[in-house]
């Protein structure tokens, strides 16, 4: 799969201060793509290299194999955290001089708005002010004008904030559904149940330099431990569970359950599969539950970072 | 259509529909026009009161020198007593009493006439009573020492020296007022324009800044393309406010003196007129004055070093805009505005007015940041081609350093949040 984007070792300082170092991302064509990281880890300085609002000191960026260009900004939609819009100028008129600016012509950036309008029922906002709509009405407006123009690269800076989760969920939709039709999705949150929601792909930035970066099952792979939750049902729990600590690397687990099951987490060695596991369970009494334990993303962020400290 | 266009013309448009705009536009005319009436109005009631001054005097000298005349009447109370004459004075309420003594001499006379007043009286009434009264003393003089009035009289010279250059044009001595009222004007219409403008320059990135819709906008467009759509947007309804102001001005100003009668003519120039006590000549010369000012080269440099001098200062209003958060926080960057415009503004009133190719005139007329203030108020008086071609050049080689300048501040300023800068770290964003 040939990649949209690609940021290469780019570096970026602000004074004595480093936003980003020799930080290389590549975003293949047609993903949902993860952009994690903690506060002021340099995701937004990422991002606005990516938009050419700001210029890095060092490294590049290509867009669809060509370097990143002036024009290129035609083919991007951007969604920043910190968005908003004029006060006191109508709905429909800002919303035309937004999409005009991206290089729609009137007509046609009319026509795509009634489109997108009608789509979330709020034609009749057309001629309001900025003022009169609610902050979340405002961010409907502003998903709108980022896709509006039908760009190949859209970048989400925390899309549902402000959002209730009835119109995160619209959104959300119309997320998925942009990527059907072929746009790639580049997706910056702190919220990793949508990131394990929506993404393909993520890349992992702290203080500045990127620690993690692939194929979100990939990584999770690389994740695991071979450890599985284990639910089952004995005569005696405490028995099996001195038994088995003889034999494996056994934990006691927590899940719930209608009857008395002995739980446990265990983690097998490498020359073990979970086969020879379930084998040896098998007489031991009813199996109720048996499953791989998969790191989740926000596991993942939390260990890597605390790992990176 | 492009980019830039499509920003002047949201600006022009949100600059025009802006209800502080629309009433500043439409109100200030009528406001200017009213005082003007209004202090028209006022000076016409002053000069309807008659002043009525009563004299006690002893010497019967000048009992038919004191004619009634326009605004002052006379009434001779030389018959009373003089305590009774004082005592009239004050239940008549009359504006004072002349006491003229009788003395030995004229010389002595001369230094013992009094005025008696509860107020003080106007400096024109005693100027002309002193005169009236000097003169009759003067021609008693002439009479004792045995010379012919009348031949006195046939000798007098009268001088009024024409003034004329070496190419034989001939000038008014008004010549001088106009050329500082039509620098002085225009300088200060440029320092108000700067300031009103620049203001709005400035109010307009700050709203963007703090709506949070700049990141939206420079995603699609380069800082410095919204800084200059700013700028020539607020420029062009500034145009737009002038022109209005203007017209509607004029309009106005020719109704209100039409229904008062109030003629709304420079005021100064016939005074100064009577003054000089002539001519037709010299109205003429003024007229020549005015027409021979370099009209065409004054109203393209008005038009060159306003333009100029907006763009200098709304860059440097705009980077200030981007760096602070609200109106309030601007305030500790205005100095570097405020102070280079009232320095030329002083220069121009003081220097250019006193000697308008001074060593000072000259020097602030080439400094970028009062050049076009002190320039336009030297060009009247005549500058030589090259001093404005070199004043000119510096004007527009600083105008692009500064933008430079200013938009380095700007585009890191629009994306910062939450401090207030120092000078020191506008001074590092230039280096981001």
């Amino acid at each position: 799969m040939a990649n949209l984007l690609e940021v290469q070792q780019a570096t970026k300082q602000f004074g004595n201060f480093t936003a980003l170092q020799d930080v290389s991302i590549q975003v293949p064509k047609g993903s949902i793509f993860g952009l994690l990281g903690p506060n002021g880890a340099g995701k937004t300085t990422l991002i606005r290299i990516i938009n050419q609002i700001t210029l890095p000191d060092r490294g590049s960026v290509y867009l669809d194999n060509e370097p990143l260009k002036p024009q290129h900004i035609r083919d991007i939609g951007y969604l920043p955290e910190e968005r908003g819009l004029y006060k006191s100028m109508k709905v429909g008129e800002q919303a035309l001089y937004l999409a005009q600016l991206k290089g729609l012509s009137k007509a046609e950036a009319k026509e795509r708005l009634t489109y997108w309008f009608d789509k979330f029922d709020i034609s009749h906002w057309w001629n309001k002010k900025i003022q009169e709509l609610s902050k979340g009405m405002a961010q409907k407006v502003q998903f709108i004008v980022t896709v509006l123009h039908k760009p190949k690269l859209l970048i989400f800076d925390e899309p549902f904030s402000g959002f209730d989760p009835i119109n995160a969920n619209v959104i959300k939709d119309e997320i998925l559904q942009l990527r059907d039709e072929g746009a790639t999705v580049i997706f910056s949150t702190h919220r990793m149940e949508s990131v394990e929601e929506l993404c393909d792909h993520i890349a992992l930035i702290n203080k500045s330099k990127k620690i993690l970066e692939g194929k979100v099952t990939d990584i999770k792979r690389a994740y695991k431990s071979n450890t599985f939750e284990v639910g089952i049902l004995t005569e005696n729990n405490t028995d099996l569970y001195t038994t088995l600590q003889g034999k494996f690397d056994v934990t006691p687990a927590d899940f719930k359950t209608i009857d008395d099951q002995l739980k446990m987490k265990i983690t097998l060695d490498n020359n073990t599969s979970s086969n020879e596991l379930l084998q040896y369970l098998s007489d031991k009494g009813q199996i109720m539950r048996f499953n791989e334990v998969i790191p989740g993303v926000n596991e993942i962020f939390i260990k890597t970072i605390t790992e990176n400290e | 259509m492009s980019n830039l266009k499509l920003i002047i013309k949201r600006e022009f448009i949100a600059r025009v529909r802006n209800k502080t705009f629309v009433m500043m536009t439409f109100l200030s005319p009528l406001i200017m026009v009213g005082m003007i009436s209004l202090i028209a109005w006022l000076a016409t009631l002053n000069n309807d009161e008659i002043r009525k001054v009563a004299f006690y005097d002893e010497t019967g000298l000048f009992s038919t020198d004191f004619k009634d005349s326009g605004d002052v009447d006379y009434i001779d109370y030389s018959h009373l007593t003089l305590n009774d004459a004082k005592d009239s004075v004050v239940i008549k309420k009359l504006d004072g009493l002349l006491y003229v003594p009788k003395k030995n001499s004229n010389s002595e006379l001369a230094k013992s006439i009094q005025f008696y007043a509860d107020e003080a009286p106007s400096i024109s009434i005693l100027n002309r009573i002193e005169k009236i009264i000097a003169n009759k003393l003067t021609n008693q003089n002439f009479e004792e020492k045995g010379l012919d009035l009348d031949a006195i009289e046939n000798s007098k010279a009268k001088v009024n020296i024409l003034i004329e250059n070496f190419s034989g044009e001939k000038t008014s001595k008004m010549s001088s007022y106009i050329k500082m009222i039509f620098g002085g004007v225009a300088g200060y219409f440029l320092m108000m324009f700067i300031i009103i403008y620049g203001n709005m320059v400035m109010r307009s990135v700050i709203e963007e800044k703090s709506n949070r819709i700049i990141e939206i906008i420079i995603s699609s467009v380069k800082p410095l393309q919204l800084m200059m759509g700013k700028i020539l947007g607020t420029s062009f309804a500034g145009i737009l406010q002038f022109l209005i102001w203007v017209i509607l001005g004029g309009v106005l100003l020719a109704v209100v003196s039409s229904v008062f009668g109030i003629n709304p003519q420079p005021v100064g120039i016939d005074q100064s007129m009577a003054m000089q006590g002539d001519s037709q000549q010299e109205i003429q010369l003024i007229l020549q004055d005015i027409m021979k000012l370099p009209l065409g080269t004054l109203v393209l440099s008005f038009f060159i070093y306003f333009i100029g001098g907006y763009f200098l200062y709304s860059s440097i209003y705009a980077a200030i805009g981007a760096a602070v958060d609200s109106e309030t926080d601007s305030q500790q960057f205005m100095l570097p505005i405020i102070l280079p415009l009232m320095l030329g503004i002083y220069v121009g009133f003081f220097s250019v007015i006193e000697n308008p190719h001074g060593t000072v005139s000259t020097v602030f007329s080439m400094i970028p940041l009062t050049s076009p203030i002190v320039m336009l108020m030297r060009i009247p008086f005549g500058v030589p081609w090259w001093e404005v071609l070199i004043s000119m050049l510096l004007l527009v080689g600083s105008i692009i350093f500064i933008t430079w300048l200013a938009g380095k501040i700007y585009r890191v300023g629009i994306l910062m949040y939450g401090k207030k800068p120092s000078y020191k770290e506008l001074f590092k964003w230039m280096k981001y």
